[in-house]
């Protein structure tokens, strides 16, 4: 265990340094320098204008500020954002528990759904409620998400009124009692949660009725229904238990696409998360912060993959770390 | 239908086309008449603003209504077809070509350098894709040059895995085996013997391709990265419909709509191409 552990952790670190090596060439290289630099007064000297270039290690080859990057990134330490100054870390700490939440709640929602729909279709094998889900998932994955946002925010926030269709909380949050806290936070979720899943359902979906019929198909289970066991329990007991171990794996390899979906969602509902906070930076140029938000989404996006290859073995006994 | 009486033969499976894929390519062709003919079906002049009559709701001389400067929605939908349309092909058919070439020699050499390939590979896969495509639009000018190399340039990886897969397979089946027996070069092999037994997948995840890469470029267009006002993409006539969404919702509907069923033309393409060839699999 402690072998495959070590190995795995090996290769992530290529992975890593490779995408945020990417990442660093990408924002440095780009034509035109950041904000702060740019949009000086014009009666701002050069010599000054230079002063600022130095300030921020602006002048130095980038493989000296790469280097000198990674080296402080490997102890989670980003610098200072251009726009405010203060520290990028701190910045992300902020609105890292709302993505969190956010992810995390739709990765959850995924799997049930997925996994479910995909259960019910195989067990209806070509008949309608198989059609049914059949033509539900390719639609999901046709709708642009972000459109499917503005029609349920027309519908459900403005014309019906039942849903609160931005931020994370009321203004008057802070006066509401715990109870109604919590029952307004997940009011705010409701719409983020739904749309930032729909893309991954029908991945999902549609893997585990593929499994689930060869499943169904084997030997063991025509066994196990030969011997008088319920057709609910061959289904759930049996063969969805051997389906989900791949389907772990799915789910970790769909994290950059729910996070990347979590860049327009957070933006059309001004959710406080760091999807957001990127989208900003991206905006205003503001180098330590897009590449902090950069190497802690690629961390998560790993973390997430290295999670899912343990629980892959945890799952299944037949495969043995050595 | 001579068409499907060409294709049968060369698909060898004497089945004609089945339902998906007629269905898809009756989508794609009519966006594809669409953008086409934009200029001529397209009841106004798409840049033509009327501020006396901003905001309209769909009427029978503006069909969609008009937008917040007053101009025709109808013919901006169909000038941005084409826009779309373009993105689309232009940025999977890159994607494509590196992908597969990647793929080959990944497959064929093996060694070296399909450790590179396929360690970029799985850098890319970890990559959070639209968050680099976001930054480079943004740094470089966001139009639609930009917008379709980058999306081509950062959607190769699965394919290349794919068809590294298949190179393998094929490079230990019977009839390449004798091709290498009999003396035939790297190039006859690769070109004459493998690449065309890969090429129906590659078809296939193209058709799906260019549906994602819409979904992308007019995500980039309703974040204000992609393509520039006033040349009209379904995802910028969108973004107004979001500024507008009290009281304009024909801003929102169409707009989405026509991306919606621009992909499922795409995607029903690929799938019944997959399903043709695959007479087995159930779509």
């Amino acid at each position: 265990m402690l072998r495959f552990l070590t190995q795995r952790t090996a290769v992530l670190i290529p992975t890593f340094i490779g995408i945020t090596l990417v990442t660093f060439l990408v924002v440095n290289l780009s034509p035109g320098g950041p904000q702060v630099v740019q949009d000086l007064n014009v009666r701002v000297s050069s010599e000054t204008r230079e002063r600022l270039v130095r300030l921020y290690g602006l002048d130095r080859p980038v493989h000296q500020r790469y280097l000198s990057w990674l080296r402080r990134a490997v102890l989670l330490d980003f610098g200072t954002s251009f726009k405010d100054g203060k520290p990028v870390m701190a910045k992300i700490a902020e609105r890292l528990p709302a993505t969190l939440l956010l992810n995390i709640l739709s990765l959850g929602l995924v799997f049930v759904v997925g996994c479910l729909a995909g259960i019910i279709a195989a067990a209806y094998r070509n008949r309608w409620p198989d059609r049914l889900i059949d033509a539900g998932v390719f639609l999901g994955y046709a709708v642009p998400k972000y459109w499917l946002a503005l029609l349920m925010m027309i519908l459900f926030g403005i014309k019906l009124g039942w849903l609160p269709i931005s931020g994370l909380r009321s203004i008057n949050w802070e006066y509401l009692s715990p109870w109604r806290q919590v029952t307004d936070i997940a009011a705010h979720l409701v719409l983020p949660v739904v749309i930032l899943s729909i893309g991954g359902f029908a991945g999902l979906a549609r893997y585990v009725r593929g499994r689930m019929g060869e499943e169904l198909d084997s030997d063991y289970v025509r066994g196990a229904l030969a011997q008088g066991a319920s057709e609910n329990a061959v289904l759930f007991g049996h063969a969805f238990r051997n389906t989900l171990i791949p389907v772990v794996t799915i789910l970790g390899l769909s994290l950059p696409e729910l996070i990347g979906g979590a860049f327009i969602i957070e933006t059309i509902f001004s959710y406080p998360g760091m999807g957001r906070l990127g989208f900003d930076a991206i905006m205003a140029r503001d180098y330590p912060l897009i590449m902090g938000i950069g190497t802690i989404t690629a961390l998560l996006t790993l973390a997430g993959n290295f999670i899912a290859d343990v629980l892959y073995g945890y799952l299944d006994p037949r495969i043995r770390y050595r | 239908m001579s068409y499907t009486a060409t294709w049968t033969r060369v698909s060898g499976t004497g089945e004609t086309m089945n339902r998906t894929l007629a269905a898809g390519l009756a989508i794609c062709a009519l966006f594809a008449v669409c953008a086409v003919f934009a200029g001529r079906l397209s009841p106004h002049d798409p840049l033509a603003q009327n501020l006396a009559a901003r905001l309209q709701p769909p009427s029978a001389v503006h069909p969609m209504g008009t937008d917040e400067l007053g101009r025709d929605v109808l013919s901006r939908m169909l000038h941005a077809a084409g826009v779309s349309l373009t993105v689309g092909l232009v940025s999977v058919g890159i994607a494509t070509v590196i992908g597969t070439t990647l793929g080959l020699i990944a497959g064929f050499y093996g060694g070296l350098p399909d450790t590179l390939i396929m360690r970029a590979v799985d850098i890319m896969l970890c990559f959070p894709v639209f968050f680099l495509i976001l930054m480079v639009v943004a740094f470089l000018k966001p139009n639609v040059f930009n917008i379709m190399v980058i999306i081509g340039l950062t959607s190769w990886p699965g394919l290349a895995r794919y068809v590294r897969g298949e190179v393998l397979s094929l490079r230990e089946s019977e009839f390449v085996r004798s091709a290498v027996m009999a003396g035939f070069g790297a190039g006859r092999l690769l070109f004459v013997h493998i690449l065309p037994n890969v090429l129906v997948p590659v078809v296939v995840t193209f058709s799906l391709g260019v549906g994602g890469a819409i979904l992308t470029e007019s995500a980039l267009s309703f974040l204000g990265l992609g393509v520039q006002p006033p040349q009209p993409s379904w995802g910028n006539i969108l973004l107004a419909g979001k500024e507008y969404i009290h009281m304009a919702w024909w801003l929102s509907v169409f707009p989405g709509l026509a991306i919606f069923f621009a992909v499922i033309g795409f995607t029903l393409s690929g799938e019944g191409i997959r399903q043709w060839l695959n007479p087995r699999e159930r779509g």
